[in-house]
């Protein structure tokens, strides 16, 4: 197993390093420079400007720098916020955007799974068409909707909690429901649809045929088998998640990073997308190892050799 | 679980309630303004600053020459009186003795000037250095072909600046209010660097020092007790919270949690108006939204075409309806209420002809020009926005009443102003300038012919150019001011760029907040404003 | 609650089924018949074809097209009675009137004409009655009873009826019209992107869980990434590239979003190849192209058919926020997600334009589920 995890690790730097380079190249090759703005600037200042940023020399030049930066851990300063290197920008936005995914992601899977399985012992029952149709809504529902109408409803009408903003635990409530609903939803579903399958397979039927309370049954048997799609979706969304939502940060003012993404990308602040982008797929690898870890020791049938 | 989450919830407003909503633990007897602000500043260091969000910063972190009361009128900053030479090239400032560095440092002529240099030095790389440009060799300097010590800036000791200008420039007091005119605190800047705006390092001479910038959360302020009018300022902190959206922070300023937001989504103002009442601030201001169309094209190279659109659209429609009100009717370039300008300001000629009289008048102008109901097809090319598509849609619809038939499309904004800066291939497409400084010529200059970064249609007028450069040398105001409004007829007359709306500067001021006062250049210093509980 | 199957339809399955036992009913036939005995997909199918014909004749169908503006109609409320209200009728007349420079006597409203007497020094001009016609509120304007001396007459008018079911928005366009449209954009949209992601998510991963190894670690590899990948920044080239053809768009967020699909498959995938009956049709002889057709993909089916329930929901708002960016849906057509952004927008005193948009997503989107719910029961190899 540790020398699977250590290959696995090994064989991420490559990835990552393509990774880099793709979206370097792609970001590029957009149309429009981080200096176009509405209020254009003077061609001599824009002249300027490109040779502070070295945007004036030849585009290969240009990455091998990155990339020489990149590897002394330096991600080069933000062409948008002048005052902060993109080092210093992850180092405020990213525990904030790790804080609100992962208490997101927490409610979402205690929630999500609870309610699948519910769904799953009641099959087509009441409780199991209620939790579909929640689930439903769930996924239906826009999270730029959902965020403005509970912000109103908790922040401005009722006045419980703020309605906007970020620093004590009141302010994170609605933010972690609001990303948190669509994966209940998700979570809940899939669940669902697998506790099922489970229910039906051989061994769970045995189990139940020797007698064995439905409880023990589901907690024992099922679950393990269920919670393999579960975990599957999980890997990608939780790297999703940590790194931060556009919406929900914008629309509650929230110091993370989600909105960087964005932000960069439309802004063209190219070392702010590039740090975003390495940021998401050192995410993305260690959340997949994750699951593949996960995975083998969930199911015993899968193995990992050589 | 749903009781577990209750608690937790619970926990969380008690938290609150005890740290206040801001979360940042104040002491009882401050007052703290919780100011919303469009965006963060993507710089605290002036030369790296353009927009009227970083503008409101510096205004509250520095202080220039001459500044903005309350009312947007110019009064003396660090500058206590100055004098201009006969021919109007000379200035010489004399500063106040009591301006204080927040280190306790004093202000000299020598801040300003190091100030001065910087923002012309090609390495400073600033991005709105030609707003200095009349400043003798500005220019030269930023285009590296002279050393910045040529500057036409020098202490005579360090209570007196001598400013040379390149031109006798009339509004060059009015200029020293923008951003670009505030001093630097030579010292620490040459101590740390790039890094010398950073909390803790930064020394400003305003009524505010900066205490801690966290990106897209909030910049803090506090009183700096070195001011010179610091018994005057009544605010003691103020947190500047950037919103992206504004309709959050119309629910943040509803909910109590800040008291101003510096903008409006208009798609909300009826319905604010209605439950805000006059905490709904909309105020004329220095701006134009345009349609620059693109003149070397053969059809739309005619004047009688453009004209013809400019006739067909209904600008009190876009602005009642499309705008709910947040923008003006726009009938010139030049927004009403600019300062040196002549006392009738040119307009257009239709400006009070009815709608269907102007469309009449619009497809016989079609027909002069050759154009049948239906044989031209314009693109109406727009950023994205909900606002322009709007109006676009609402353009096309116009055009369509006089025979133009149009195609809509939307672009990324930086996709956007690149395509336009770099000649793109557009038809008609959207513009806006706000003002950096009170006067004419900041709006005018935009259409000069070698005006390549600004000059969207490439309208090449040579006697445009002529007036412009006469303009320039003009020191009679008003003779200034009617050479100007000639170069404004003219460009009305071809209309290269059609004005449709002027701009308007929506706010909401919350009761609590006193001395708040509208004004066309939007200016609103936290030194002048005072809140009660 | 039991599905209960009413005795008639019961003996006809029956009947089906023992016609059908002769030969051998493939998987597919067989999930058919059982789908059809489940009434939350049936009903769900029979709404989703309802839908599917408004989005291709609804937009014809309604009252008025999806691209009119009527500037006299911005933002007015959705009503099933007709526009315009009484009491606005007389002060739009009085006001049209007005911008024809006239003097106008006493207005007489009369059901569904108006008329008023007019009087004007300049002489009664025929081109009057462009006034009228302009307004979205009269129809079929014309001067009578025109004075010998040519200043005095009548203006009379049709009042135009015009309904507004779901209200107008900020351009005074019908929502009734545009939601129509926009249900046909945003069915072709997640139609179009989840068929693409089914196709190639369920082959890759199928193909990597199966053959294992050295190979399934480098598409794994490749998956990783694609998802690595700035997303925005793909779609900003694609449509510098292709100019905003939405259909070849679309194509290209079908290609993105198989992502998910393919590690579900693979995963399944990796569980299937170790069961009992893979590995005896691989002693058999089988090849393995049509153990992973016959054996894995359509054992993979149940869980992919879920995901791609939540599939095109998520396409349909990716593409609202992606218009949101200005690379979508072009104006002045529109999609299901753009109208419920600028309804979001509009939430606080325009309530309708984001409550009918939104209410028509979601019953598409829940019938789309219990379809994809009913097809997953159907299609369990193990139910059988």
């Amino acid at each position: 197993m540790l020398g699977f995890v250590l290959r696995r690790l090994a064989g991420a730097i490559p990835t990552i390093f393509i990774v880099v380079t793709l979206a370097y190249f792609m970001i590029r090759a957009a149309p429009g420079g981080p200096f176009d703005l509405e209020r254009p600037l003077d061609p001599l200042i824009m002249e300027n400007l490109n040779a502070a940023f070295n945007l004036d020399k030849p585009l290969w030049q240009q990455y091998l720098l990155y990339l020489g930066n990149l590897l002394q851990g330096d991600f080069g300063p933000s062409f948008t916020r002048r005052d902060f290197s993109v080092a210093d920008l992850f180092a405020v936005g990213l525990p904030v955007s790790v804080t609100l995914g992962g208490l997101a992601l927490l409610l979402a899977l205690v929630v999500g799974a609870s309610l699948g399985v519910l769904a799953a012992l009641r099959q087509n029952k009441g409780a199991d068409y209620a939790v579909v149709g929640i689930a439903t809504f769930g996924i239906t529902i826009p999270n730029f909707v959902v965020a403005p109408i509970l912000s109103l409803l908790f922040g401005v009408w009722m006045g419980w909690l703020p309605a906007g903003g970020w620093g004590t635990p009141a302010h994170m409530v609605l933010p972690v429901v609001t990303l948190a609903l669509p994966q209940i939803a998700i979570i809940a579903r899939l669940t669902r649809g697998a506790t099922i399958e489970a229910l039906r397979s051989n061994h769970v039927r045995t189990a139940r045929a020797y007698g064995l309370p439905t409880r023990v049954v589901v907690i024992t048997h099922t679950l393990r088998a269920a919670i393999l799609p579960v975990v599957s979706y999980l890997g990608p969304a939780a790297a999703a998640l940590l790194t931060g939502s556009v919406v929900v940060e914008t629309i509650f003012g929230i110091p993370g990073i989600g909105r960087y993404f964005v932000q960069g990308a439309l802004a063209r602040d190219y070392t702010l997308v590039m740090g975003t982008v390495v940021v998401i797929a050192i995410f993305v690898v260690i959340f997949n190892l994750l699951v593949d870890i996960a995975y083998a020791l969930l199911d015993p049938r899968v193995r990992y050799e050589r | 679980m749903i009781k577990t989450m209750l608690k937790a919830s619970a926990f969380s407003i008690a938290l609150a309630t005890a740290l206040g909503v801001t979360g940042a633990p104040a002491l009882a007897q401050e007052v703290v303004y919780n100011r919303g602000n469009d965006t963060d500043p993507s710089s605290l260091d002036q030369h790296k600053t353009s927009t009227v969000a970083e503008a409101h910063l510096l205004r509250d972190l520095y202080e220039g020459l001459v500044v903005y009361n309350s009312e947007a009128e110019v009064i003396p900053g660090v500058a206590e009186s100055w004098e201009v030479s006969e021919d109007g090239r000379v200035y010489t400032f004399t500063l106040r003795e009591n301006a204080r560095w927040s280190n306790g440092d004093p202000v000299t002529a020598g801040d300003f000037v190091f100030a001065f240099r910087r923002i012309q030095d090609p390495a400073t790389a600033a991005g709105y250095a030609n707003i200095l440009y009349p400043i003798l060799n500005a220019e030269a300097i930023n285009r590296g072909d002279m050393p910045k010590e040529e500057l036409g800036a020098r202490a005579i000791d360090d209570r007196t600046l001598e400013i040379t200008l390149e031109n006798a420039t009339p509004y060059f007091i009015e200029l020293l209010t923008h951003q670009t005119g505030l001093p630097l605190h030579q010292a620490s800047v040459e101590e740390h660097g790039d890094a010398f705006t950073r909390p803790g390092n930064l020394v400003t001479n305003g009524a505010y020092t900066l205490e801690s910038f966290t990106p897209n959360d909030r910049i803090v302020m506090r009183k700096n007790e070195n001011f010179h009018d610091a018994d005057n300022v009544q605010i003691d902190v103020v947190n500047y919270i950037p919103f992206e959206e504004r309709a959050t922070c119309v629910r943040r300023f509803e909910a109590g949690e800040v008291q101003s937001c510096s903008d409006l989504p208009s798609e909300q103002i009826a319905d604010l108006r209605e439950r805000l009442g006059d905490q709904v601030r909309i105020a004329p201001y220095l701006g134009t939204y345009y349609l620059p169309v693109k003149v070397p094209k053969e059809t739309l190279g005619d004047p009688r075409v453009r004209e013809a659109m400019s006739m067909a659209i209904d600008r009190v429609f876009l602005a009642e309806e499309i705008w709910q009100d947040t923008m003006v009717p726009a009938y010139s370039l030049v927004p009403p209420g600019t300062n040196n300008y002549v006392e009738d300001a040119p307009q257009l000629d239709y400006a009070k002809t009815d709608i269907l009289d102007r469309e009449d008048q619009a497809i016989a102008l079609l027909e002069e020009a050759g154009i049948g109901p239906g044989e031209l097809t314009v693109d109406l090319r727009y950023n994205t926005s909900e606002n322009n598509k709007n109006t676009m849609t609402a353009v096309g619809e116009m055009l369509r009443n006089i025979g133009i038939e149009s195609t809509l499309t939307e672009m990324e904004g930086a996709t956007y102003f690149n395509y336009l800066r770099e000649d793109g291939d557009f038809d008609v497409a959207r513009a806006g300038w706000i003002g950096d400084y009170n006067d004419p010529q900041n709006f005018l200059f935009l259409y000069e012919s070698d005006n390549l970064g600004f000059n969207y249609p490439r309208w090449a007028n040579e006697e445009y150019d002529r007036l412009m450069q006469q303009a320039e040398t003009e020191t009679d105001l008003q003779a200034r001011a009617e050479i100007l409004a000639q170069a404004e007829r003219l460009f009305l007359s071809e209309v290269p760029a059609i004005p449709i709306l002027f701009y308007t500067s929506k706010a909401l001021v919350s009761p609590q907040l006193s001395g708040w006062e509208d004004n066309i250049m939007n200016v609103h210093g936290t030194r002048f404003l005072s809140l009660s509980n | 609650m039991q599905m209960r199957i009413d005795p008639a339809a019961s003996s006809d399955d029956l009947a089906r089924e023992v016609a059908d036992a002769g030969a051998a009913r493939s998987l597919w036939q067989d999930a058919f018949i059982r789908l059809r005995r489940n009434k939350a997909a049936v009903a769900s199918a029979i709404v989703l074809a309802f839908f599917a014909f408004v989005a291709v004749f609804g937009p014809a169908l309604a009252p008025n097209p999806y691209d009119e503006v009527f500037p006299q109609y911005v933002r007015v409320p959705a009503s099933l009675e007709a526009y315009p209200r009484a009491d606005s009728i007389v002060p739009e007349f009085e006001s049209v009137l007005a911008r024809a420079r006239v003097d106008v006597g006493e207005i007489t409203l009369d059901g569904g004409t108006i008329s008023a007497p007019i009087v004007t020094d300049r002489g009664i001009d025929p081109r009057f009655v462009r006034f009228v016609e302009r307004s979205d509120l009269f129809t079929n304007a014309r001067i009578e009873e025109v004075s010998p001396d040519e200043t005095r007459a009548v203006m009379v008018a049709d009042v135009k009826r015009t309904y507004f079911f779901f209200g107008t928005d900020a351009n005074g366009r019908d929502l009734f019209a545009r939601t129509m449209i926009g249900v046909r954009i945003s069915l072709a949209i997640g139609l179009l992107a989840s068929l693409t992601a089914l196709v190639i998510g369920v082959t890759y991963g199928a193909v990597a869980g199966f053959l294992g190894g050295r190979i399934d670690g480098v598409m794994m590899r490749f998956v990783d990434i694609l998802y690595s990948l700035p997303f925005i920044f793909f779609v900003i080239l694609l449509v510098v590239f292709f100019g905003g053809n939405f259909v070849l768009m679309f194509l290209a967020v079908g290609a993105i979003e198989w992502l998910d699909m393919a590690r579900i498959v693979r995963g399944q995938t990796i569980s299937l190849k170790r069961q009992e009956f893979v590995q005896a049709a691989e002693a058999l002889g089988v090849k393995p192209g049509g153990i992973v057709r016959r054996h894995i993909v359509p054992n993979t089916l149940g869980p992919v058919v879920v995901y791609l329930t939540l599939l095109v929901p998520k396409v349909i708002l990716l593409e609202s926020f992606l218009s949101f960016l200005g690379l979508g849906v072009q104006e002045p057509l529109t999609s299901l997600g753009v109208l419920i952004s600028e309804g979001a927008a509009n939430m606080q005193g325009a309530t309708w334009m984001l409550i009918f948009p939104a209410i028509t997503l979601i019953v598409i989107l829940f019938a789309l589920n219990f379809l994809g719910d009913g097809l997953r029961d159907a299609l369990d190899p193990r139910d059988r």
